[in-house]
């Protein structure tokens, strides 16, 4: 455990741990856009950003991919740093000016209007994304193309990526919620990723539950029959009660023969 | 053959000596990309050519980059007991000529630059002195510099490892691996003063240290040569005209902080670097400088190459790392330092081409000396690559404290065609412009970046009283927007809208509030960038506006640009008493704008069809348009 100072509070924290992890730990406040527990951090959108002064020098990181330091001073609230993260709403409000993750952000910041020329897109290319495809699901479909203004999230070549298994975890982490993933009947459509998918009816209930890309992927991941995945959730939650139930009954029946 | 004790180290220098200092006639022929670019290539044949019909027993050889690019090709010609000039300009025909003259002893003065003489010299071989041209040192353009880091750039082979060994190369590593600890070595760099030349200026002692004490058994040095600031490339000249000083210096970096394996990145845009690399590399193995058991110390060091792609943000020292790794070239946040963590989650220390090249020379002539040359803070020199509108263009190495103004008024001889100054540009993209009234700032880290500039890594770049600061200030940004990775909000973002109000305000449509509204984005993107790429992009914007402000405000409320470069607010007229309708200006238009309005009778000009080229400004001989 090391001692740093965040906001005037002196706190112990883990050695490795974040800045931003220690402080919502004691429940400081920071905000964020593209932070996610599950998958590294990049500091991308740089709306963590704190003041750190170490010794007599000053400067000013993202909270999410700084550690902590003994004797740290961190700062996480001042003007500067205010001023900051409306010039960066600002700038992100130009570019996706209907995302409500972006709007809610301004709102809260006091942010009325951007002075910029306004887009209209709906991705602020955090890579959260890529990073929970890349860490999580352990596939890369997609990845982070080009440089600069122009910059995006694209599957190779720009066509459906063969490794993709359509989970949908990058919808999950999107903070914009650019990705769609629309299931109807037995198919699935990530219209981002020009990919379609085949779902899995459920044997019990008769519901289309996951892709089968997925299933198949998980089987063989965990090393389990495919069988294994041949109901929903859902119903193996309830078949799950059901043979808890019976265990349960039978062991009662045990036991009172044995009475 | 292997080289291990002083002996061998000794026996290869008079070997090398003589290779510099024939005892027959050698003609040298600059060969660096600035002599290529030039024409070198066909100046070499055509000598080669003559030598061949005229059956004359003389050496042909090449070498790197005397540092004056402006006046190359360049070529020398030294007759033993007799003369060594270096001749400007040169083309093959005039090439010919002079390999003709060797047998008259015809010395062509009028083609020459300068004669060298050298202390090295075997004094029977030794050159006269030749009237009517000038000793190097009395050039306007080298009197006042001091070459370190440049010391053998266009006076050895390049890729002939004895003629740098006669210049006292490996000596260094030599007394570093016989004599001395690594922390010896450590001491004697932080003691020299010597800072990172790459731009940042850090200590290289203090990084080599932390190198040191790093825990880790595999550790790896790494050569910065991914030079990428626009008009820059000192490097390039170095690791092209004396690559084995980097070399040498990488290995003595490796002995100090305890490696055995190096990478020098170097953009793929720099062919010939990267081949004279190769050969060098090649040869220090051979010649057991590199590899195992170097100077039978028992110290192994190994270097690779890697090629980068030309990104800019990969001069970046975690970007570079990232390209090295094979994975994209993007900053991380630091720390870790790579010192703690870098190539592969090994210690790692990155130094630049120009500093590693300082390393050999501080150890042969001691910290003091070199802590002696410089400002209290900046220690030895550093090499500029002097460009824009200036007499004299090239690569300048100058001990730090000289002022700017020396530098563009004495080295670099003043403005071109007598036009007034405006602002000198150092830096590169992430620098500042600084006005004429602080030319008489030195060559400091600190002092240029009180002035809003920085060191950098070396570019400078001289503006005259026809550069709009406005528009540079785009320029650049337009440069870095190209070049931002993209993966941090301020810099991609940020850049692009200080580049859509500077576009505005070049094209008549800017209001007064946009210069607070520069001044706040520009804060915010320094501040909140991820890396130095855009922690230092919006140093053109806040330094012209600094400046320059007065050339905003008329751009902004009289809807005029004093350096009439902003085609939406200039334009151009026919000034009839003057015009005597010769139709030059007629035949040079490209928009067929200018209409013959007859014989003696002024011209007449077509506002609709004008897209303001200046075509017709550079055809007329009477002074007959005019730009408002």
């Amino acid at each position: 455990m090391i001692t740093l100072t965040i906001d005037g509070r002196e706190i112990k924290a883990k050695d490795g741990a974040t800045i931003l992890e220690t402080a919502r730990e004691h429940k400081i406040e920071i905000p964020t856009l593209c932070y996610h527990e599950a998958i590294s951090s990049a500091g991308a959108c740089r709306i963590c950003s704190v003041e750190v002064i170490r010794g007599d020098r000053s400067r000013i990181a993202a909270a999410c991919v700084s550690p902590v330091e003994p004797g740290l001073v961190v700062k996480t609230n001042t003007e500067v740093i205010t001023n900051l993260r409306k010039v960066l709403i600002e700038l992100l409000l130009a570019r996706c000016p209907k995302v409500k993750a972006i709007q809610d952000l301004a709102h809260k910041f006091k942010v009325k209007k951007t002075d910029f020329k306004t887009e209209d897109e709906d991705c602020i290319l955090c890579g959260m994304c890529v990073r929970v495809c890349e860490q999580i699901v352990g596939k890369s479909a997609i990845s982070l193309v080009n440089r600069g203004t122009k910059r995006e999230v694209a599957t190779p070549f720009y066509e459906a990526s063969s490794a993709c298994i359509g989970c949908g975890s990058c919808a999950v982490v999107c903070p914009t919620g650019c990705i769609k993933v629309e299931d109807i009947g037995d198919k699935r459509t990530i219209k981002k990723w020009k990919a379609e998918f085949k779902l899995q009816q459920c044997k019990m209930c008769g519901k289309y539950f996951a892709p089968e890309a997925q299933l198949e992927y998980l089987a063989k991941a965990l090393n389990l029959p495919e069988k294994e995945f041949e109901i929903c959730q859902n119903c193996r939650v309830i078949l799950g009660k059901i043979s808890k139930a019976e265990e349960q009954k039978s062991e009662q029946m045990k036991k009172l023969s044995l009475s | 053959m292997r080289i291990s004790t002083l002996n061998d180290l000794e026996r290869i220098k008079e070997k090398g000596l003589k290779s510099i200092f024939p005892k027959k006639t050698k003609i040298t022929v600059g060969m660096a990309t600035c002599g290529w670019a030039t024409g070198a290539g066909k100046v070499y044949q055509a000598i080669s050519g003559k030598l061949k019909k005229t059956k004359q027993k003389a050496i042909l050889a090449r070498t790197g980059c005397l540092g004056f690019c402006q006046r190359e090709p360049l070529v020398e010609i030294f007759v033993p007991g007799k003369s060594r000039v270096v001749y400007k300009e040169m083309t093959p025909e005039k090439a010919q000529q002079l390999v003709a003259d060797l047998g008259n002893g015809n010395l062509r003065p009028e083609w020459a630059l300068c004669q060298l003489s050298d202390p090295l010299c075997p004094e029977n071989l030794a050159p006269k002195e030749v009237e009517q041209i000038p000793q190097y040192e009395q050039l306007d353009f080298y009197k006042k510099q001091m070459k370190i880091a440049l010391r053998n750039c266009g006076f050895i082979d390049p890729e002939n490892i004895k003629e740098y060994i006669a210049k006292g190369g490996y000596f260094a590593l030599f007394r570093v691996l016989s004599e001395m600890k690594p922390e010896q070595v450590i001491a004697e760099i932080k003691k020299s003063g010597l800072r990172g030349r790459g731009g940042a200026g850090f200590p290289t002692g203090i990084k080599w240290e932390t190198g040191r004490k790093a825990a880790g058994e595999t550790k790896y040095v790494i050569c910065n040569a991914d030079e990428g600031d626009p008009g820059a490339y000192m490097d390039r000249s170095v690791l092209e005209g004396d690559p084995y000083s980097v070399v040498e210096g990488m290995t003595i970096a490796a002995y100090a902080i305890g490696s055995n394996a190096g990478y020098i990145y170097v953009r793929d845009e720099y062919p010939l670097a990267v081949e004279t690399l190769r050969k060098t590399i090649a040869q220090a193995k051979k010649s057991g400088l590199l590899g195992k058991n170097i100077f039978n110390s028992g110290f192994d060091f190994k270097i690779r190459i890697s090629r980068g792609a030309g990104a800019f943000v990969c001069g970046e020292e975690t970007s570079l790392l990232a390209s090295v790794e094979g994975r994209i070239g993007e900053p991380r946040q630091r720390p870790p330092f790579p010192a703690q963590q870098g190539l592969w989650g090994k210690p790692t220390i990155i130094n630049n081409v120009e500093t590693l090249a300082n390393v050999p020379a501080i150890i042969t002539r001691g910290a003091d000396w070199y802590a002696g040359i410089g400002t209290a803070k900046s220690k030895g020199t550093k090499v500029f690559s002097m460009v824009g509108k200036v007499q004299n263009t090239g690569l300048v190495e100058v001990p730090m404290g000289i002022t700017l103004r020396e530098m563009v008024f004495e080295i670099g001889g003043g403005v071109l065609k007598r036009k007034k100054f405006k602002a000198v540009q150092t830096g590169g993209p992430s620098g500042g412009c600084i006005p004429e009234s602080l030319l008489h700032l030195p060559v400091d880290y600190e002092e240029l970046s009180k002035a809003g500039s920085i060191m950098g890594s070396g570019g400078m770049i001289v503006m005259d009283e026809d550069t709009c600061m406005i528009d540079i200030a785009n320029y650049f940004l337009s440069f870095l927007e190209e070049e931002s990775c993209g993966k941090c909000v301020p810099c991609r973002e940020g850049i692009k809208r200080m580049r859509e109000i500077l576009t505005d305000i070049i094209e008549g449509k800017g209001k007064m509030e946009d210069i607070k509204r520069l001044e706040r984005l520009a804060t915010a993107v320094a501040q909140g960038s991820l890396c130095a790429l855009g922690g230092t992009a919006p140093n053109p914007v806040l330094t012209t506006l600094r400046y320059f402000r007065n050339e905003y405000e008329a751009h902004i409320k009289d809807k005029k640009c004093p350096a009439r470069v902003c085609k939406n607010l200039i334009n151009y007229f026919i000034v009839e008493r003057k015009c005597n309708g010769c139709s030059l200006c007629i035949q040079a238009c490209p928009q067929k704008a200018i209409i013959f309005k007859g014989k003696k009778k002024p011209v007449k000009l077509d506002m609709s069809k004008c897209i303001k080229c200046g075509t017709c400004l550079d055809a007329c001989k009477r002074g007959a348009i005019e730009v408002r």
